[in-house]
């Protein structure tokens, strides 16, 4: 168990000071993969980089198995940030070693034996799929590799937390569902308390069973993803979800008109907030105004038993059956745009 | 060319190269400490201090600004009290290594600031002492940038060391003064200017070459 109390961090800046955390409390639960979302500049980093004091939080506690490490004594944080392993955006691994040898670091800095070292190491190699490049340097990897090499080097003195740091943000789609896979891996085999921090919701989503929501320094929200996004209306999380307005096909954007003239049908985006699903309101269109539609593009994700994204359909029904199915929308508060006429 | 003007300048070569490599090695030796504090001390670094900062700091600034022929001349008691003499090849290690010290300790503090701070940081984050981030992370990442910090001093120290032979340090600065000021020997004044240069070209090759097998980013 992991319980941040009360943390608050000021940054002072020639004569300005900086409010980064501002009484920030968080509990961890053991085996919890903990998504941290904000804007930047929220104070994401500093929470992360207050959880191993590579911060030194002004105030507020970071009891760790029951023993705070803001009041430690520097051998005893030491002896705490070998069981913290850490992974940073841009995979800080040390040029001068081979795969080998950076994965072996925390261990020589733990004296182990060479033996000892041998062992773990191809072990560790291993479990991030890159046993064949142990004696490559970092330069000749790629962005995905290098972040497996650091992978493994957190998990060396076998840590049972590991803090990530935008750890996929520097990395492509397919790549980063690889070092997720792989971190998920690592928390169920393993049982490593994940706390990681993200600008991604597809992140979130596939990982973490809990999220944490920072902004202007105060932690807003917390709790899953689902009942967050169901009963939290901040605009951090409204802003997360919602991605910006769709962009129309072409061979539509050409031909569309922003007025209404008889005999054009309108083109309709709708915002699916968790208050309605996608599937019983195409039901309702169908059932209840007989009304046909063309879908022309959908983004929409499916999280607890409701959609959350957007929707564009072009309704081609009666002028009546149109304005209807409108009026639906807006008296269940359905947010919706007409992008125009076609 | 006579045997003894051959012996001659090879002697004055092996001791203008001993006299180089051995104060650069004195001087590695007072500078790569200093350097590695200079570096720590600063703001915002691992054992930040600005008083320490500041004191080391405006001694090596001190030092970097005494000509080397004033310095020379200024330390002889110290000189005598450490070697027993002020004149000759031992006398003249001393001047050239305390000289070239805050040299090297600028140096050193530029390669330390070029290894990115986040490697620090993550060393920091796995437990790392400060003699371990020094020993396993700043020294090795620093490497090709302190090659070549070397070789910059040591080509600096044929320099001075050739000063150093006009005042009676021996090496091919001391041939050149005696063969050209006193009484010109174009033959023996020019075999010392090729062998200084080719002396100089050699240090710098050697120290491009290893610089570059040790770079690995
Ligand atoms: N060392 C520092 N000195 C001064 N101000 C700092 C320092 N570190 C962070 N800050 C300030 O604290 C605030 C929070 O920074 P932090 O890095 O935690 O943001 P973040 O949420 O991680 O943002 P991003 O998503 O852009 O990484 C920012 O306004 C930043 O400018
Ligand atoms: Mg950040």
């Amino acid at each position: 168990m992991i319980v941040i109390q009360n943390l608050s961090k000021q940054f002072r800046h020639k004569n300005q000071v900086y409010q980064a955390l501002d009484k920030v409390s968080l509990d961890i639960a053991e085996g919890d993969i903990v998504g941290i979302i904000g804007r930047s500049g929220a104070g994401k980093s500093t929470l992360i980089r207050c959880v191993n004091m590579l911060e030194r939080p002004d105030e507020g506690a970071v009891m760790i198995h029951g023993r705070n490490l803001a009041t430690c004594t520097p051998k005893q944080l030491a002896d705490e940030r070998k069981k913290i392993g850490m992974i940073f955006q841009h995979f800080n691994l040390l040029s001068s070693r081979t795969v080998f040898d950076n994965v072996a670091l925390p261990l020589e800095l733990d004296k182990t034996d060479k033996a000892t070292i041998h062992r773990k190491v191809t072990a560790l190699l291993e479990v991030v799929g890159l046993q064949n490049k142990a004696d490559e340097y970092p330069r000749s990897l790629s962005g995905g590799q290098k972040q497996r090499v650091a992978i493994a080097r957190a998990l060396a003195n076998d840590p049972h937390l590991l803090l990530c740091d935008e750890a996929t943000s520097a990395l492509d789609p397919e790549t980063t569902q690889s070092i997720l896979q792989l971190l998920r891996d690592i928390n169920r085999r393993l049982n490593i308390t994940i706390l990681l921090i993200t600008h991604e919701m597809h992140v979130v989503k596939s990982i973490c069973n809990h999220v944490a929501v920072i902004d202007q320094g105060k932690l807003v929200a917390q709790g899953t993803l689902e009942t967050l996004l169901k009963e939290s209306q901040h605009p951090v999380i409204q802003q997360f979800i919602h991605t910006q307005a769709m962009s129309l096909p072409p061979d539509i954007y050409n031909t569309l008109q922003p007025e209404y003239t008889p005999g054009l049908h309108p083109l309709v985006e709708i915002e699916l907030e968790g208050n309605v699903a996608f599937d019983s309101l195409v039901n309702t269109f169908h059932s209840q105004y007989h009304l046909p539609y063309k879908l022309i593009k959908a983004d929409i994700e499916y999280l607890g038993s409701t959609n959350f994204g957007r929707v564009l359909l072009h309704l081609q029904g009666t002028d009546d059956s149109n304005r209807n199915a409108l009026l639906y929308l807006n008296s269940h508060h359905i947010k919706n745009t007409i992008r125009g006429y076609a | 060319m006579p045997d003894t003007t051959l012996s001659l300048l090879l002697k004055g070569l092996g001791e203008t190269v001993f006299m180089t490599f051995v104060s650069g090695f004195f001087g590695f030796a007072l500078g790569l400490p200093a350097g590695i504090f200079l570096y720590l001390t600063r703001k915002g670094q691992l054992l930040e201090h600005v008083l320490y900062n500041r004191i080391l700091s405006v001694t090596i600034n001190i030092f970097r600004s005494i000509p080397f022929i004033i310095l020379i001349v200024w330390m002889i008691p110290f000189t005598r009290i450490l070697v027993g003499t002020s004149i000759g090849m031992a006398a003249a290690l001393v001047p050239l290594s305390i000289g070239a010290a805050p040299f090297i300790a600028r140096l050193v503090e530029n390669s330390l600031l070029e290894v990115p701070g986040g490697l620090v940081e993550t060393a920091r984050a796995m437990g790392a002492t400060p003699v371990q981030i020094v020993t396993k992370v700043l020294l090795p990442e620093a490497l090709p940038s302190l090659i070549n910090a070397a070789a910059i001093t040591l080509i600096a120290l044929v320099g001075y060391s050739a000063m150093g032979g006009a005042v009676g340090a021996g090496g091919l600065g001391q041939i050149g003064y005696q063969y050209g000021y006193v009484g010109y020997d174009a033959f023996i004044m020019n075999s010392v200017l090729v062998l200084l240069v080719a002396l100089v070209f050699a240090i710098q090759a050697t120290g491009d070459r290893l610089s570059r097998k040790f770079n690995h980013r």
